[in-house]
């Protein structure tokens, strides 16, 4: 793998997304939905308490909605205008197109996430909080954001329409939250073999996020968050060469 | 002789459509192949295959030695690919556009600044490098995928169509480009402009139903013509039955054709040998007066929809 072709890749598909308002667009609407779910919905100042538990807790959800919206033009836009047949005649592996536009829009949205910075100010200068905690509860997000935009950059590979893109990927980032929640759970339990649901529950990504947003950084999750990521870009891989020139 | 690129037994089946079929042609150093054929006849599909877009079905391709199907990162990098319909990065600026094309060729530093330049400088594109490729007209937005692909003055240019599109100054300036280019580079250019086979070409090859029909010069091309070598005469003030048996009764006359009163006859020789003069001077001899007497070198057009349709029945 060619580090520098990346690189490359990486480099402009990032300055792409400041090329057009859609990224001062995105950012403005995550800062203000974050900011909106920290105080209104997760109570920020009623609790109390110096962390940053209200902003993080929501995360799951507002990626739910968002990240398709960064991702559903990834591979569409490319297909649709047939870009993708000068991307994939440069002496370029489809892996590293993959991984270099997957990487610009996990940069993005990594800014995005560090601009709500005022709020770790914010909850510093009100109280002492755990700051080892919010910095889990960042990276933890971080992570989390990266396992959307994996299985977003595949399924935008599917098709040449961005809004199909954005539905799908919605759906399939659904089901990766869901499957955490214990009315889903319960659902499957009543039922299922108790593996079976431990399994499903293993498999959402708001299991996984919650225990590292309460400051447990552990390696299993870590890893979790890891092989989703490389799973979806791998699958993202095949369809782009099974799909490229339809 | 140095084969830059060397196709054999090419073919791609999409489902139980036969796009190409078992193509096999090459290309050496110093040619300008031009790749004729109808719509859909599987041209673009062809050049997909070389610049390994799409895989084969079955066959192999070389481009400067290297097989596409076991190293297309060798091939890719010795080619430049002009795609069908030049498509490129809409919100990009030609200026940044041509420097991410350089990265990604490994050019850096004052290579890479230089690479740009002459690029833009060849594709007449210089006045552009600013505005984003969206907004530029058809012409320019061509001319861009043009620099595009010579940016890195590679050994392989396949250009899918490069004049569709242009105005008759910029068809010129395109294919004047080629030209230039034409020495140390082998070259496959696709079109259905048939004017291109004499501007640009120094070899044909005609395709139609996903098969090779002709594979030659220009000149054997227009050989294949009835009209090759045909002469068009026209005497003064003859009567014109007269005028017909006699050049009827010439023995290196196959048949003729009246045209009219002011173009006069079509006279066809036989086994399309060069008559011109014979006929010139059996006229004279027989007293006639000519008011007009050229040769006819071939109709392309005629013999491209000979061949191609010949072959879409042969087909069936």
């Amino acid at each position: 793998m060619n580090m520098s072709n990346i690189w490359f890749i990486m480099k402009r598909e990032f300055n792409g997304y400041f090329a057009t308002p859609v990224a001062y667009v995105f950012i403005i609407i995550f800062l203000l939905l974050t900011g909106f779910s920290t105080f209104f919905v997760g109570n920020f100042f009623e609790r109390g308490e110096a962390d940053l538990y209200p902003f993080f807790s929501l995360h799951p959800w507002l990626y739910v909605l968002l990240i398709p919206a960064i991702s559903m033009r990834l591979w569409s836009e490319e297909r649709k205008s047939g870009s993708i047949e000068l991307l994939m005649t440069l002496p370029i592996s489809v892996f590293e197109a993959v991984l270099g536009k997957f990487l610009a829009a996990w940069a993005f949205t990594g800014l995005a996430l560090i601009l709500n910075f005022p709020l770790w100010i914010t909850v510093n200068y009100l109280g002492s909080p755990d700051n080892g905690v919010i910095f889990a509860g960042f990276l933890g997000s971080f992570l989390m954001a990266g396992g959307f935009l994996a299985i977003g950059s595949c399924v935008s590979a599917l098709t040449k329409n961005q809004v199909i893109a954005f539905v799908l990927s919605l759906i399939v980032s659904l089901i990766f939250v869901l499957s955490g929640y214990g009315i889903v759970l319960d659902f499957f339990s009543s039922w299922a073999p108790s593996a079976l649901v431990e399994a499903i529950s293993n498999f959402s990504f708001y299991t996984r996020f919650d225990a590292i947003s309460k400051g447990v950084i552990d390696m299993r999750d870590m890893l979790y968050f890891a092989s989703v990521i490389m799973v979806w870009l791998f699958a993202n891989a095949i369809v782009i060469n099974a799909r490229k020139a339809d | 002789m140095t084969l830059r690129i060397e196709i054999e037994d090419l073919a791609k089946h999409f489902g139980a459509i036969k796009a190409v079929d078992g193509v096999s042609f090459s290309v050496k150093k110093g040619e300008v192949l031009g790749f004729l054929g109808p719509n859909g006849a599987g041209k673009s599909t062809t050049m997909k295959m070389i610049t390994g877009f799409l895989t084969p079905t079955r066959g192999t391709v070389r481009v400067c030695g290297h097989d596409v199907l076991t190293d297309p990162i060798a091939v890719k990098a010795s080619l430049g690919y002009l795609p069908e319909g030049a498509p490129a990065y809409a919100d990009m600026t030609p200026y940044s556009f041509l420097r991410f094309i350089a990265d990604i060729r490994g050019l850096s530093g004052n290579e890479k600044k230089r690479a740009v330049d002459f690029a833009a400088e060849r594709a007449q594109i210089k006045n552009v490098m600013f505005q984003p490729i969206e907004t530029l007209s058809k012409g320019y937005k061509r001319r861009v995928g043009l620099a595009q692909a010579i940016l890195h003055n590679p050994p392989v240019l396949i250009l899918d169509e490069p004049t569709d599109g242009l105005d008759p100054n910029q068809k010129h300036e395109v294919r004047n480009l080629i030209n230039e280019m034409a020495d140390d580079k082998a070259i496959i250019i696709s079109t259905h402009i048939l004017e291109e086979v004499h501007a640009l070409c120094t070899r044909n090859v005609v395709i139609a139903n996903g098969k090779v029909q002709f594979n030659g010069t220009p000149h054997e091309l227009e050989a294949m013509s009835r009209y090759h070598n045909a002469v068009c005469v026209s005497v003064e003030s003859a009567e014109q039955d007269k005028f017909s048996a006699f050049l009827k009764s010439l023995d290196f006359v196959s048949d003729i054709e009246l045209l009219s009163a002011e173009r006069g006859v079509r006279v066809y020789p036989n086994q399309g040998q060069q008559i011109t003069a014979e006929l010139s001077q059996a006229i004279r001899a027989n007293g006639w007066s000519i008011d007009s007497l050229y040769a006819e070198h071939g109709r392309l057009d005629e013999v491209f929809r000979t061949i191609t349709i010949n072959s879409a029945q042969g087909g069936k």
